[in-house]
C-alpha cells in the first residue's frame, strides 16, 4: 500500500512538473519544473529497484546537464512574449504535423507487440535481484556483453569534446598570458642579489 | 451498529504496521539531526576560536563562561530580525532557494553509518546518493542568485554553480578511486573493508585532494570566492536576513560536516578506532566518529587561517588542469597496481 | 634536477605546509588582546584623557584665572571669565571646557603655571547626549576631586622629565 501511494505520489508529481516544463511562462521556472521532473523519475527508479540507474540520473541530469540548463536560461535574456508572437500563425501546420506523428505511432504500437521472452525477463529481473545488486549485474553486462558499445560511445562522447574544444580555442597572440609555473618556479635565489652597501659608497 | 465496533485488531495491526516503524524511523531522524544541529551551532564557535587562537585574539568571550553561549545568542538574534524579499525578487524561488539548501544538507545524513549499524538507510549505493546529494546543492545557491534579482548575488551564485560543478569532477573520480579499493558502493562495508597498508598510502593523495575538493565544494576559504565579501559583498545571499539567511548559513555549516564525515568515512575509516590499536575500541564508536570529524573540520579551519583566497581563474586552473588530469591518472595507477597484486575486490589471491 | 625538484615541491605542497606549521604555532602563543572592559592596558603618566582642574590640599582652587590655556588652546574650547573674590584674589566664575572641540593635544596643561588645568588619566568617560560634554568648573573641579591621587602621582613621576 505504502509502494502505491508513493508510485503515485511520484508519477503524479512527475507528470505535473513535465506540464509545467512547457507551460511556464518564465523560463528558469521551466529549467525547475525540469529538475523537479528528473527527481520524480528518479524517484521512481528506486521504486523499481534500479538504484543504480536513480542515482546515476541524479547525478548526471540534475547534478550536470540541468545546472548548464539552468546557467544558459539564466544568463540569456529571452523575451518570451516576442518569440510567441508568431505562434498563431505557424499553430495549423504544427497541429498538422503533430497529427501525422500520432497517427504514425498509432499504426505502429498496433502492429507491435513484445516476444515473449522478453515478457518473460520484464516479470522477472535478470540476473536474481537478492544475489546481485544491480550496480554489479549493470557492470557484468556493460563490461562483457556490451563492452565495444560502450567503448564507442566512450569515444564518440570524447570526440564531441575534443571537437567541441578545438572549435572554441583561439591562442590570441595580443594577449599576454599568465606562466603559473614560471611563477611558481622562480626563487629568490636565481633573480635576487643580496648587496651589502657601505655608507657614502654607491651600488654601481 | 455493528459496523462503526472498534476493530482492535485491525488498528493493533495498523500500528504495528505502519504507525511503530514511522515512530521508529521519526526517532531516529530526531536522534541525528538534534546533536548535528548543536554540533553546527558550536562549529561556528569553533570556527571563532580557531581563528582568534591564530591570530593571537580571544574570539567570542562574553556570552556565557568562555563564550559559550554565542551561537545561542547569534540565533536568537537572528530569529528576531526581519525577514526582507527585495521587490524585484522572484518570492517562491527566493524563499525556496534556503529551504532547500538546507533540506539537502540534511537529506544526505541519511546514509553516513555514525556507528556499526547506526545508519538510518544502509542503502547499497550509499556512496552515489551522497554524491548525488552534494551536486543537488548547487541548486540551491544558484536560484538564490537569480531570484535576489541583484547583480552582486547573481555573480556570486554563477561563480558559486561554475566551482562546485567543476569541483565535483575531481571528487567524483576521487570516489571511483576509493570504490576500486573496496569493490562496495555501501559506505558500512567501504569502513568495515580490511585495506592493508598499501592501499592506504596509495589513496593518500586522493585524500589530500578529495580535502581540497571539499573546500571548494563547500565554498570555504581559499575557495570562497562566491561569498568573497571583499569583491561581491555577499555573494549570493546578499538578499537574505533574518530565518533565510540563517537557513543558508545553517546548510553551509551542515555541508562542511558532510564533506567531513564523508572524508571520514572514505579514507579515516569512520568509526573504528584510529591506526587499527584494539585497546582504543573501548571508546564507543560514534565517539571516534565524532573525533575524527571534528579533526577534518579543524583542518577546514586551519586552512582558513593559513591561506589566503584563489583568484577566480586560479581556482578554475586548479580544479580542470591539475586535479583532473591528476585523479584521472591516479585511477588508471590504482586500477593497474591493485590488478597487478590481485588485489581487486572480487579477485582472488590466487589467481 | 631543478625541474624534479620543483615538480615534488609544488606536489608535496611544501611552502603549504609550512604555512600550516606556522600557523599552528601561532595558535599556542599567548593572546595580545585583553579582555578590555575587564583588563586594561598600561597607560603613561603623561596620558592625555579628561580634564580635569585640581586645589591645593587644603582645599583652594589652583586656577588663577591667568587665561593663558584659553589663549593657548588651538581649538578654542575653552572659555573663561574671571572677577576678583571677596577676599580680594582673583579666581575665575566661570571655566567652560568643550570637550567636543578638545582635541587632547595638553597644550592648556603645559601653559598653566600653576598645574591648574590637567589632563588625567581617565579615557573612558563617553555620554549618551552631547550636552553632557560641555563640561563647566564644577565638573572640572569634582574631576580634579576624585583624580586627585593619581594626578598628583602623574605630576610626580613626569617632573624630573621637566
Amino acid at each position: 500500500m505504502i509502494e502505491a501511494v508513493f508510485f503515485y505520489v511520484f508519477a503524479t508529481v512527475l507528470v505535473l512538473s513535465a506540464i509545467g516544463v512547457i507551460t511556464a511562462r518564465n523560463p528558469v521556472h521551466s529549467v525547475l519544473f525540469l529538475i523537479l521532473a528528473f527527481f520524480n523519475a528518479a524517484g521512481l527508479f528506486v521504486m523499481l529497484g534500479a538504484e543504480f540507474i536513480a542515482m546515476i540520473m541524479v547525478i548526471v541530469y540534475v547534478g550536470a546537464v540541468a545546472v548548464l540548463f539552468l546557467f544558459v536560461v539564466m544568463m540569456l535574456d529571452i523575451n518570451f512574449a516576442e518569440l510567441r508572437k508568431g505562434m498563431m500563425k505557424h499553430a495549423p501546420v504544427g497541429a498538422l504535423v503533430g497529427f501525422a506523428l500520432l497517427a504514425e505511432f498509432t499504426w505502429m504500437f498496433k502492429s507491435w507487440s513484445p516476444s515473449s521472452a522478453a515478457l518473460n525477463g520484464v516479470a522477472q529481473p535478470i540476473p536474481d535481484q537478492a544475489a546481485i545488486s544491480n550496480t554489479h549485474a549493470l557492470g557484468e553486462i556493460l563490461y562483457t556483453q556490451y563492452v565495444y558499445l560502450f567503448q564507442i560511445s566512450g569515444l564518440i562522447l570524447l570526440v564531441a569534446m575534443v571537437g567541441a574544444i578545438t572549435l572554441t580555442l583561439r591562442r590570441r597572440p595580443d594577449s599576454r598570458r599568465q606562466s603559473v609555473a614560471g611563477q611558481i618556479s622562480r626563487r629568490p635565489e636565481d633573480v635576487l642579489k643580496v648587496e651589502k652597501i657601505t655608507s657614502g659608497t654607491g651600488v654601481f | 451498529m455493528d459496523s462503526i465496533t472498534f476493530d482492535t485488531a485491525f488498528w493493533l495491526d495498523i500500528f504495528n504496521t505502519y504507525l511503530w516503524p514511522l515512530l521508529l524511523i521519526v526517532g531516529k531522524i530526531l536522534l541525528l539531526v538534534v546533536p548535528l544541529i548543536v554540533a553546527m551551532a558550536y562549529l561556528t564557535y569553533a570556527e571563532r576560536k580557531v581563528l582568534a587562537a591564530m591570530q593571537l585574539r580571544q574570539g567570542p568571550m562574553m556570552v556565557g563562561p568562555f563564550g559559550l553561549l554565542q551561537p545561542l545568542a547569534d540565533g536568537l538574534k537572528l530569529l528576531g530580525k526581519e525577514t526582507i524579499i527585495p521587490s524585484g525578487a522572484n518570492r517562491f524561488v527566493f524563499v525556496m532557494a534556503p529551504m532547500l539548501t538546507f533540506m539537502l544538507s540534511l537529506v544526505a545524513w541519511a546514509v553516513i553509518p555514525v556507528s556499526d549499524g547506526w545508519v538510518i538507510a544502509n542503502i547499497n549505493v550509499g556512496v552515489l546518493y551522497l554524491f548525488a546529494i552534494s551536486s543537488l546543492g548547487v541548486y540551491g545557491i544558484l536560484m538564490a542568485g537569480w531570484a535576489s534579482n541583484s547583480r552582486y548575488a547573481f555573480l556570486g551564485g554563477l561563480r558559486s554553480a561554475a566551482q562546485m560543478v567543476s569541483y565535483e569532477v575531481s571528487i567524483g573520480l576521487v570516489l571511483v578511486t576509493v570504490l576500486l579499493t573496496t569493490g562496495s558502493l555501501n559506505l558500512t562495508t567501504i569502513v568495515t573493508q580490511e585495506r592493508p597498508i598499501w592501499v592506504d598510502v596509495l589513496l593518500f593523495p586522493m585524500f589530500v585532494v578529495f580535502v581540497i575538493s571539499a573546500l571548494a565544494e563547500t565554498n570555504r576559504a581559499p575557495f570562497d570566492l562566491p561569498e568573497g565579501e571583499s569583491e561581491l559583498v555577499g555573494g549570493y545571499n546578499v538578499e537574505y536576513s533574518s530565518m533565510t539567511f540563517a537557513l543558508f548559513f545553517l546548510g553551509e555549516y551542515m555541508n562542511m560536516i558532510l564533506m567531513a564525515a564523508m572524508t571520514t568515512v572514505l579514507f579515516l575509516g569512520g568509526w573504528l578506532p584510529p591506526f587499527g590499536i584494539a585497546a582504543l575500541s573501548v571508546v564507543p564508536g560514534f565517539v571516534w566518529f565524532a573525533a575524527k570529524i571534528s579533526f577534518v573540520l579543524f583542518v577546514f579551519l586551519w586552512t582558513r587561517a593559513t591561506l589566503p583566497r584563489y583568484r577566480y581563474d586560479q581556482l578554475m586552473r586548479l580544479g580542470w588542469k591539475i586535479f583532473l588530469p591528476f585523479t584521472l591518472l591516479w585511477v588508471v595507477v590504482t586500477a593497474g597496481v591493485l590488478l597487478y597484486n590481485h588485489a581487486l575486490p572480487g579477485m582472488s589471491a590466487a589467481m | 634536477m631543478s625541474f624534479v625538484d620543483n615538480v615534488a615541491r609544488s606536489f608535496l605542497l611544501t611552502e603549504i605546509v609550512k604555512g600550516f606549521g606556522l600557523t599552528l604555532k601561532y595558535m599556542f602563543k599567548p593572546k595580545v588582546t585583553l579582555n578590555y572592559p575587564f583588563e586594561k592596558g598600561p597607560i603613561s603618566p603623561r596620558f592625555r584623557g579628561e580634564h580635569a582642574l585640581r586645589r591645593y590640599p587644603n582645599g583652594e582652587e589652583r586656577c588663577i584665572a591667568c587665561k593663558l590655556c584659553e589663549a593657548i588652546c588651538p581649538a578654542q574650547a575653552i572659555t573663561i571669565e574671571a572677577e576678583p573674590r571677596d577676599d580680594g584674589s582673583r579666581r575665575t566664575t566661570r571655566y567652560d571646557i568643550d570637550m567636543t572641540k578638545c582635541i587632547y593635544c595638553g597644550l592648556c596643561q603645559e601653559a598653566c603655571p600653576v598645574d591648574a588645568i590637567v589632563e588625567g588619566p581617565n579615557f573612558e568617560f563617553a555620554t549618551e547626549t552631547r550636552e553632557e560634554l560641555y563640561y563647566n568648573k564644577e565638573k572640572l573641579l569634582a574631576n580634579g576631586d576624585r583624580w586627585e591621587a593619581q594626578l598628583a602621582a602623574n605630576i610626580e613621576a613626569d617632573a624630573p622629565y621637566r
